[in-house]
């Protein structure tokens, strides 16, 4: 079977071996799965696995809080 | 990341007793830590224009309020003045540590009770994790990946 727009399925970047560990104190990892405006990119978007991105969000949220990412970039 | 909801097999066995959760009740306090004792991370932002020496005093006032309640702060990190992604109470940085403590959870509510009256802290956050990064957490290591990353690049 050929589609025009087959594109194959990225593998999450959280899982397999020496796969990076979500913490909300890394903050040059958390901010690759944020846009320029300072939202969490859609897991559709980063392949990120729908368990990786609930403990994602919930990182980025935390970093959020203590001032280390931000809630908007304007 | 290796964080959950508090677990149920060591709640069931505190709700024995309505928990206590002022410091004076030392004895209750100590029952509770045969059971697996909670590990959680405390960080907290001071002011930034506080002395490095006046932030390290801080650091000791909470690691006293920890340990003066059986408790016990496994690590202590201080990631020094960094600036702030928005304001927080007109700073525009702020002086971050954080504590990794070992205690039951009163002493936990105490430790933020207190936090929360003291001015010179503009936040804080405290949660409960699985188990405790051995060694310098992230924080610590950016630099030090960063060269790392340099003397690869060399070598190849």
């Amino acid at each position: 079977m050929s589609r025009a727009f087959f594109r194959r399925r990225k593998s999450c970047p959280f899982s397999g071996k020496n796969a990076p560990k979500i913490d909300y104190k890394d903050v040059r990892l958390l901010q690759g799965f944020m846009s320029e405006r300072g939202k969490i990119v859609p897991s559709r978007i980063t392949a990120v696995s729908a368990k990786k991105q609930r403990e994602l969000s919930q990182a980025i949220k935390r970093a959020r809080q203590i001032g280390l990412l931000p809630y908007l970039v304007k | 990341m290796g964080r959950r909801f508090f677990g149920h097999a060591g709640e069931t066995k505190k709700a024995g007793g309505a928990p206590q959760w002022c410091g004076q009740a030392s004895d209750r306090l100590m029952t509770e830590k045969e059971a697996a004792v909670p590990l959680y991370e405390h960080v907290f932002l001071a002011r930034q224009d506080l002395s490095q020496a006046q932030v390290d005093a801080l650091a000791a006032a909470a690691t006293e309020i920890v340990e003066g309640n059986q408790g016990k702060v496994t690590k202590t990190e201080t990631w020094g003045l960094k600036n702030l992604a928005y304001k927080i109470k007109r700073n525009r940085k702020a002086h971050f540590v954080m504590l990794n403590i070992d205690a039951p959870a009163g002493v936990v509510a105490e430790l933020e009770r207190q936090t929360a009256i003291n001015e010179d802290v503009i936040r804080y956050m405290t949660i409960r994790v699985d188990e405790h990064e051995a060694g310098p957490s992230v924080m610590m290591r950016k630099s030090d990946r960063e060269r790392r990353g340099r003397r690869e690049r060399e070598e190849a």
